[in-house]
């Protein structure tokens, strides 16, 4: 397809008065390499019928760049080639019909250093909403160096929060407190209590508890702050609770986050519907405060979910690397909700390698470096038990916060017991893998064997031997092995 | 109270052999192990007391638990535990930390609260153990 002619107009006729082709418009050049300080976009674009896919490819770049509907003679005022974004390929997608791959090139210098608010407004701004195209989604980036150098990055890392716990060599586990809404401040507490106290090394807000008429917020973080100090004292261990400071305004987010510092919190929460810039402040405020950053990805499923229209998941992980959270959560690939291995893997990935090889099995277009930019943890969550442990440990691997909400408060014996069955469990199972056993076959085993001594183990793999969510996963890469689709 | 520290507190107490296998994913992994004690188990007591250095070039996690053994004989009323540090670019800190031995009581944590003003705590935790004096402790 990048074969097509790009008709080169001389500049009197280029800006001459009325509607131009976006491809005429200098937005198609397909003999573009990009620079190694471009960044590159890769949409996944629908034309309407009888509309060209490199037409529909140069719009967009247009419309996620410089363009207007039609020629503007101002444009001869500015150095007008270099501002323009550069579609330079377009594939089709494998096996989907008037699907295509659009690889898009912005010049740096179309930016503003370290604002996400800023990057978006460009690449998903007016361009979604684009006529010519049935759907349009932003499937990957690439982010040279130079950007990501502007971001102040995870407020704490991976390594940083493992140091600050004291907790190594193992995933870690956490529950949402559940019923997620109702509960009185001093009933909250007791959850927290009981959960941290039998095993959990978190337990967490969910991401629509914030202040409301049964439970207002200083209620909660005292409560809990006593519950957490509690279980640390009957423990020796270091115990946190995800205090969710999301508010209507920033002046009351911080005053919250205030508020848990001051308790002794060593973690607080927001949620992504904040929006990118009060995500960016928290962000570094937690870094100025010793404090770790959870995100809940709270409404992400509205553009993220379906394959022809929205944002990708990956997209999102990139852009909150780079705002500066800590946790975020990335799915469990057995869990209740959306996710299939090989883009889950990719999401992972994303979030935790220092730099990114392409990987099209798993949705990764490009390579990315990350700048030494901290690592963030991981965090899934959604109706996974005990008795998962060998799936989800062969999966997720060892950085991942693995979070038992019903799995931990829904055990028959307590909430105690619900934890300490999730720890063993754990436990055990890095311990076999670690002495070389094959835990993706002999798993079961392994946790029947701990179970002899750890009697809510026992009880949790009874209660939930068969509870399983197998469904179809309704994004999943789409990719041929050839070298046509790869770069 | 059982000190819930480290990657398998909530498993068996490990054996020896237990801990040369361990041991020796470590050291597979490329990790240098280390062998530390102390007598204040406080979570965040970061610097536990180093039994010798880190055994850089050891292949065989044998000489882990010869150290083990070595450290208790005259540490054995304290916490020892075996960590793994990883130098990987990154990375460049602990990768496994597990105990491997406890004092024969473990009288647990005591919670202080100060009452502060509204209604906020400042919690203070302090391990029993430390009413005594450095190595008067777990006698």
């Amino acid at each position: 397809m990048n074969e097509m002619s790009n008709p080169k107009l001389d500049a009197k006729k280029r800006y001459s008065a009325g509607v131009l082709k976006y491809a005429q418009m200098g937005y198609w050049e397909p003999d573009y390499t990009p620079k190694d300080t471009d960044v590159i976009a890769l949409f996944r674009i629908t034309p309407q019928d009888g509309v060209d896919a490199i037409e529909a490819a140069a719009a967009v770049a247009g419309e996620s760049s410089t363009a207007t509907w039609t020629v503007v003679w101002t444009d001869r005022l500015t150095a007008c080639d270099k501002y323009r974004a550069k579609a330079y390929r377009v594939d089709p997608v494998p096996n989907s019909q008037g699907e295509y791959f659009a690889y898009i090139a912005y010049d740096l210098d179309l930016f503003e250093p370290g604002s996400i608010a800023n990057l978006t407004a460009s690449i998903i701004g007016n361009v979604f909403g684009f006529k010519p195209l049935k759907a349009l989604r932003l499937e990957d980036m690439r982010l040279p160096v130079a950007y990501v150098k502007t971001f102040q990055g995870p407020a704490t890392g991976i390594v940083v929060e493992r140091e600050r716990l004291n907790v190594y060599g193992r995933p870690l586990l956490g529950a949402t407190v559940k019923p997620k809404l109702g509960l009185s401040g001093r009933n909250y507490g007791r959850v927290v209590y009981e959960a941290l106290k039998g095993g959990l090394d978190f337990t967490k807000d969910d991401e629509n508890i914030n202040s409301q008429p049964f439970m207002h917020w200083r209620d909660r973080f005292l409560y809990c702050m006593e519950a957490v100090n509690r279980a640390s004292a009957a423990t020796g261990e270091v115990k946190g609770t995800y205090l969710n400071v999301t508010a209507g305004t920033m002046e009351q987010m911080y005053e919250r986050a205030n508020f848990a510092k001051d308790l002794g919190s060593v973690i607080v929460m927001i949620d992504l519907v904040i929006g990118y810039t009060a995500i960016q402040s928290m962000a570094k405020w937690a870094r100025d405060n010793d404090m770790i950053l959870h995100l809940h990805r709270a409404g992400h499923s509205t553009y993220t979910r379906q394959r022809s229209h929205g944002v990708s998941f990956r997209v999102i992980a990139k852009w909150m690397r780079l705002a500066g959270v800590d946790h975020l959560h990335a799915g469990t690939v057995v869990g209740k909700l959306e996710g299939d291995p090989a883009t889950t893997k990719g999401y992972y990935d994303i979030f935790r390698e220092e730099r990114n090889p392409m990987a099209l099995e798993n949705g990764i277009f490009f390579d990315q470096d990350w700048a030494a930019l901290n690592k963030m943890m991981p965090v899934a969550s959604g109706g996974i038990h005990a008795g998962q442990m060998h799936q989800l440990l062969t999966y997720l691997g060892e950085d991942v916060v693995l979070q038992f909400g019903g799995g931990t408060i829904g055990h028959p014996h307590g909430i105690q017991a619900g934890a300490t069955a999730n720890r063993v469990a754990l436990e055990a199972m890095v311990f076999a893998r670690n002495a070389g056993r094959d835990i993706w076959n002999e798993g079961e085993d392994i946790l029947r064997d701990a179970a002899k001594t750890c009697t809510p183990l026992k009880q949790a793999l009874d209660v939930w031997k068969d509870v399983s969510f197998n469904y179809a996963s309704t994004d999943a890469p789409d990719f041929a092995p050839t070298p046509e689709v790869s770069m | 109270m059982k000190l819930r520290q480290g990657q398998f507190s909530f498993l068996p107490d490990l054996t020896d052999d237990d801990i040369r296998v361990q041991a020796q994913y470590a050291i597979d992994n490329g990790w240098a192990v280390s062998v530390e004690y102390t007598d204040d188990p406080h979570p965040r007591n970061t610097y536990w007391e180093m039994w010798g250095h880190p055994m850089f070039d050891n292949p065989d996690a044998a000489a882990v638990v010869f150290e083990v053994n070595e450290c208790r004989k005259e540490h054995g009323g304290k916490y020892i535990r075996v960590i793994a540090f990883d130098a990987s670019p990154g990375w460049e800190s602990i990768r496994m930390s597990f105990i491997v031995n406890r004092p024969a009581t473990e009288p647990g944590f005591r919670l202080i609260r100060q009452e502060a003003e509204g209604r906020s705590v400042r919690y203070t935790i302090e391990s029993y153990a430390v009413r005594e004096p450095e190595g008067a402790r777990y006698a």
